[in-house]
């Protein structure tokens, strides 16, 4: 009797779920309806959590905004949905698939915010024509637009970060020549993500005769003690910090348990915000990082957020996040698809708009520093304008310090240097190109 | 003897090893002492979480895949709780908790699985692994967390009038090694001294005959993964205080495996033994075989201690298939 | 009353061989073919077939090969998603270096690589058993996370270590969009389980079930423990590598080491568990519910209209999935294959119960 009751117990539960999941397939059809549908991969649990919830949260927070307080982009409201990936590239890629339907007009634009699902989905965006938009991070060689017609790395590379990276303290020094019998550590984060400058870092090391030490970190990067040990043994002049997540703030916590000095350590913009250095405490002070378009702090644009969403319950996340570094970069890389969409509406039309038509306004880009002031992100970005070659639009950042308690800014800006990098992107993008057989875009004719 | 001589090959080798960086001068004397010493405090942090493996399978012959979340409940309810009271406060609140889901866990998972095979009570603990870093990250939040022991972290140098460029030591680590000996002191007394200990060990020994002689099973069950909880809240206060509290910490459980093959399921003493070892070895082969294995197989980069420790412990299951103080097993038809 | 077997006599010894004894099952087999290579590829959306039905049909075939090994020959292995990366990683570097070759030519040579790492991983098991061997296979899991990682050859030297393929062609048809894949992948499928199931009533399946049941007592009736149990290593790292193949060049398209890690292990050894060990029907079900249960857990509050922060789906989903993993363990510990076999029988007796 009682094994009867079990099976039929079980048996209903696995009915359920079969119901469920061709519910779920047969998912209905929006409705034609004025709306612009922005699907948004996140990751909210595990071991990224701390990073990726303040950006997360910006994004967000800045597409409700556009909503509540201009009424969605010139009258067309904005629509999103999230999709958890935990920064696992097969979820990631599950999500894409789920998102990139939806809406009347399928999806506007993609931040994997991961350069595992970048690479994964680069590939499909040639067929499903939605842009890939991976500010500051995915493939350095994703640049050269006529290859990557839909990959858009705005802002800058990994090649320019790791660029910059080396010009500073070149200039440190006093002159990238001077760096010759140095040694450079990188502790990277071992995926895609971290191995990704390392390509320009041995083409500078090449150049300049410096050492370059490479020291991966497995993910999720707790264990990081040998690499520490390694790194008192051999003293490197600097450190190179390419890390994310839990990674960054076990380094900075490592290096102070072997001593190594956080002054000579530089992160990358992604290993350079307050999960970071909040952890380790006093022992962060010193700890170098580089700022990609905005560091913490607030503007116009989050008084807004704090008037139209906080004031009345509507935030996203938590009040004292608005202002954060990685905040402020999700509420910054949403403006621009916002920008991007805007754009595409003056050649097509204030209605929603498919991918296709988006990636023309992702391609037009033109925000100097009179729109930055007038979107209220004056402080908080640097002009940017992109083409149908040039896919990035702008290649600088500036460095900050973390002081103990807060990012102070340095002054100065880096730019990397694109004699170096330019001819790297061409080969590594012909590669790619020639092994997916794919034929370059010809831009003079498209515009 | 005969039968022992693989054992001692091995052994010499692995010893040859160990003492390799030092007579070939590939590194300075103190600076291999600081890798020991590492390798030492990895080890005896492998030792705690192992521990916490060893008392679960000897009582109840369960492998239980949820120690490494554990840990991370454990350090996450300090954590979290040492935020609004006292550090100790917290700590008897937070085993507290330890003790009332080491009971939920005997009544709803273990109780309803008794005598199903190894296979099917590993991936049950899979289960309740899966669901302790959900509900774990829901009740407690999922950023990076501090627990503050109140020890200093800068590094102190010491004996660097006897060896070039000194030794650099954590107090943080000495305090931890000796908490954990203390622990595993307690532990000790605990089995060999008091009745439920010998239960334990009766239970441990023989199910059925412990049974007979009016040993409450269930209770004894309750008493061991109780145990096993603050063995990892423990292992979860040391480790969380040197690396912060987050999700990814019931992941570094995952390097304890090897441990407790290495020094056989069932034995307390093979835990911490077998901790050191992989903890000691682990450490040496990245610092010093790492670099020489990059070279010469040009690789990008080393990373050996990730799988080092395995390889370890499989080469020594080869010659002692029971593990180190494992007990030896006849097989008959 | 519609699923009797009276009346349908075996007069032959083919006959009491096959596969499908009864008329029923044969036509309901038959009906299963149709719905799956006409009607699905008719009605399914893009979404499905790339986020569902890809997916299972692949792990289902990495499912058998696991399921050959732990429930067949009752050698358990944590470690088995490092011999999906092997075959992947040998397809990927043989079709690179060979691009001539077909494509299924890759997959078996991937196959046969896979194969020759399993057994080499499986030598620990003539000395250790049970949980001590479960916990040595995490040895490969490791070792070939770190290798196909650290060896720059294995990826081509990629800078990113991140390896891509091109859409596959086989006898000039392109095999680019979900349909083709889906119908690709289903022949596969059925193709190894025919396999697979005659060599699990064969002589050598017999064997590994001997092992299984019990190691000493097999060796005194003559099998020997080398050849059955590095055999089981041998065709179970086939399949799954095959299957990682698959995975890479099908569903995934790029990858790095990370796609293959623990989890994916993990995963595997949920469904054969789910399913039913020592079930080739229970490797199909079993995929199907790891496969779609987190994506539906997922989904599930979106669809309710459940208005919760993604954060907390996706700690619910943990909860969730973590839940039903031991309640299914304790309701029906012999899997869904079990469950599928009592709705057999009482299908048999309906509507008379006794």
């Amino acid at each position: 009797m009682r094994q009867a009751a079990k099976t039929r117990l079980l048996a209903a539960a696995t009915g359920a779920l079969v119901a469920a999941v061709a519910a779920t397939a047969s998912a209905p059809a929006f409705a034609q309806a004025k709306e612009q549908f922005f699907p948004v991969l996140s990751y909210r649990t595990g071991a990224y959590a701390p990073n990726g919830v303040p950006f997360a949260n910006g994004y967000v927070d800045y597409l409700k905004l556009v909503n509540a307080r201009d009424g969605g982009i010139n009258g067309i409201k904005i629509t999103f949905e999230e999709c958890e990936t935990g920064y696992a590239t097969d979820r990631g890629v599950e999500c894409y698939e789920r998102l990139k339907g939806k809406g009347p007009t399928g999806a506007t634009l993609f931040h994997p915010l991961s350069t595992g699902i970048t690479f994964a989905v680069t590939d499909k965006s040639f067929t499903d024509k939605i842009p890939i938009i991976t500010g500051g991070y995915g493939r350095a060689d994703s640049v050269d637009g006529t290859v990557f017609g839909w990959n858009f790395p705005l802002g800058g590379t990994y090649w320019d970060a790791a660029d910059m990276l080396v010009q500073h303290v070149g200039k440190k020094e006093g002159g990238v020549d001077r760096l010759k019998g140095k040694k450079i550590a990188l502790v990277y984060h071992d995926s895609p993500y971290g191995k990704e400058p390392i390509a320009l870092l041995q083409e500078r090391a090449k150049m300049h005769g410096y050492e370059l030490l490479l020291l991966p970190v497995t993910h999720p990067g707790v264990e990081q003690k040998a690499t520490w040990l390694q790194i008192r043994q051999q003293r490197p002049d600097y450190v190179f910090l390419w890390g994310w997540g839990v990674m960054n703030s076990t380094s900075i916590k490592e290096a102070v348990a072997t001593g190594y000095p956080r002054e000579k350590m530089y992160g990358v913009w992604w290993s350079g915000a307050e999960p970071d250095v909040t952890p380790a405490g006093e022992g962060a002070k010193g700890y170098n990082a580089l700022v990609f378009l905005a560091s913490a702090g607030q503007g116009q644009v989050h008084k807004d957020v704090l008037k139209h969403l906080h004031d009345k319950g509507q935030g996203t996340g938590k009040k004292e996040e608005v202002g954060e570094v990685l905040y402020n970069r999700g509420l910054t890389f949403a403006m621009m698809s916002v920008e991007a969409v805007k754009r595409a509406q003056i050649k097509y039309g204030k209605k929603p708009l498919k991918g296709e038509e988006v990636r023309w306004g992702l391609e037009n880009l033109a925000i100097d520093q009179a729109a930055i002031k007038k979107l209220g992100f004056e402080g908080f970005m640097t002009p940017i304008s992109t083409s149908c070659v040039d896919h990035a639009g702008g290649r600088t950042a500036s460095m900050h310090i973390w002081d103990g308690k807060k990012w102070n800014v340095q002054p100065g800006v880096i730019e990397a240097d694109q004699q170096i990098i330019r001819p790297m992107i061409r080969a590594s993008a012909e590669k790619y190109a020639a092994e997916k057989k794919i034929a370059r875009r010809d831009c003079a004719k498209e515009q | 003897m005969k039968k022992n001589l693989p054992t001692f090959i091995l052994g010499i080798v692995l010893l040859t090893g160990l003492v390799a960086p030092l007579a070939t001068g590939a590194s300075a004397p103190g600076f291999y002492i600081e890798v020991l010493l590492g390798g030492l405090m990895a080890g005896v942090l492998y030792s705690l979480v192992a521990l916490g493996f060893a008392l679960i399978f000897k009582a109840s012959g369960v492998f239980n895949f949820a120690q490494g979340a554990m840990v991370l409940f454990a350090a996450l309810a300090v954590a979290r709780l040492a935020e609004r009271m006292p550090l100790w406060v917290a700590m008897l609140l937070a085993t507290a908790i330890m003790i009332v889901l080491a009971w939920l866990v005997e009544r709803l998972v273990l109780r309803p699985l008794v005598n199903q095979e190894g296979v099917a009570l590993l991936m049950a603990t899979l289960g309740v692994s899966y669901f302790l870093d959900g509900f774990g990250q829901t009740v407690w939040g999922s950023d990076i967390y501090k627990i503050e022991l109140g020890i200093a972290k800068e590094p102190v140098m010491i004996l660097d009038q006897l060896f070039q460029g000194g030794i650099l030591v954590n107090k943080e680590d000495f305090v931890a090694t000796i908490a954990a000996a203390a622990l595993v002191a307690s532990l000790m007394l605990f089995f060999q001294k008091t009745a439920t200990g010998r239960a334990l060990r009766a239970v441990a020994d023989d199910h059925q005959a412990a049974q007979s002689i009016g040993i409450p099973l269930n209770r004894i069950w309750v008493i061991v993964w109780s145990v096993a909880g603050i063995v990892a809240l423990v292992a979860g206060v040391i480790w969380g205080s040197k690396l912060g509290v987050q999700f990814s910490l019931s992941q570094v459980a995952l390097k304890a495996l090897p441990v407790v093959i290495l020094g056989g399921f069932t034995s307390v003493a093979g835990a911490i033994v077998g901790g050191l070892i992989i903890g000691v070895g682990e450490k040496m082969a990245e610092v010093f075989l790492g670099p020489v294995m990059v070279k010469a197989f040009d690789l990008a980069g080393g990373g050996i201690e990730n799988w080092f420790a395995y390889v370890l412990a499989l080469l020594f299951l080869l010659v002692r298939p029971e593990g180190l103080f494992g007990e030896k097993h006849i097989d008959r038809v | 009353m519609f699923y009797r077997e009276n009346g349908q006599y075996k007069t032959t010894y083919a006959a009491d061989q096959q596969m499908l004894p009864i008329l029923q099952d044969r036509v309901f087999m038959a009906g299963l073919l149709v719905v799956a290579f006409v009607a699905v590829p008719f009605f399914a959306s893009d979404y499905l077939f790339l986020s569902l039905l890809i997916p299972f049909l692949i792990l289902t075939l990495a499912a058998i090969g696991l399921n050959l090994l732990v429930g067949y020959c009752g050698q358990i292995s944590i470690g088995h998603a490092a011999f999906m990366a092997v075959g992947a990683y040998a397809a990927y570097n043989i079709a690179l270096r060979i691009p001539q070759l077909n494509f299924l030519v890759v997959l078996v040579l991937a196959g046969l690589i896979a194969a020759a790492v399993g057994m080499l991983f499986g030598v620990p098991s003539l000395r250790i058993k049970g949980l001590y061997l479960a916990v040595a296979t995490l040895a490969a899991q490791f070792f070939t996370d770190w290798l196909f990682a650290r060896v720059k050859w294995f990826t081509d030297y990629a800078s990113s270590g991140s390896v891509s393929t091109a859409p596959i062609v086989m006898f000039g048809w392109t095999i680019d969009t979900p349909v083709k894949k889906y119908c690709f992948l289903l022949a596969v499928l059925i193709v190894f389980t025919l396999i697979a199931k005659n060599l699990v009533r064969g002589h050598i399946g017999r064997a590994w079930m001997a092992m299984r049941d019990m190691d000493v007592a097999a060796e005194v009736i003559g099998i020997r423990p080398v050849y059955a149990k590095l055999s089981a290593f041998a065709v179970s790292s086939f399949y799954v590598g095959v299957a990682g193949a698959l995975w890479g060049f099908m569903h995934l398209g790029s990858w790095e080491p990370l796609a293959f890690n623990l989890t994916l292990s993990l995963n595997l050894l949920f469904m054969i568990i789910i399913g039913g060990m020592g079930s080739l029907l229970g490797s199909y079900f079993g995929a199907a519910f790891i496969v779609m249960l987190p994506i539906l857990l997922n989904q599930l509050p979106t669809l309710l209209g459940v208005p919760i922060s993604t954060a907390m789906i996706s700690h619910l989903e943990l909860m969730i999935f973590g839940a039903l993993i031991v309640f299914f363990l304790i309701v029906e510990p012999h899997g869904l294959a079990r469950l599928w076999a009592v709705g057999k029988e009482k299908l048999r007796l309906w509507p008379f119960p006794h």
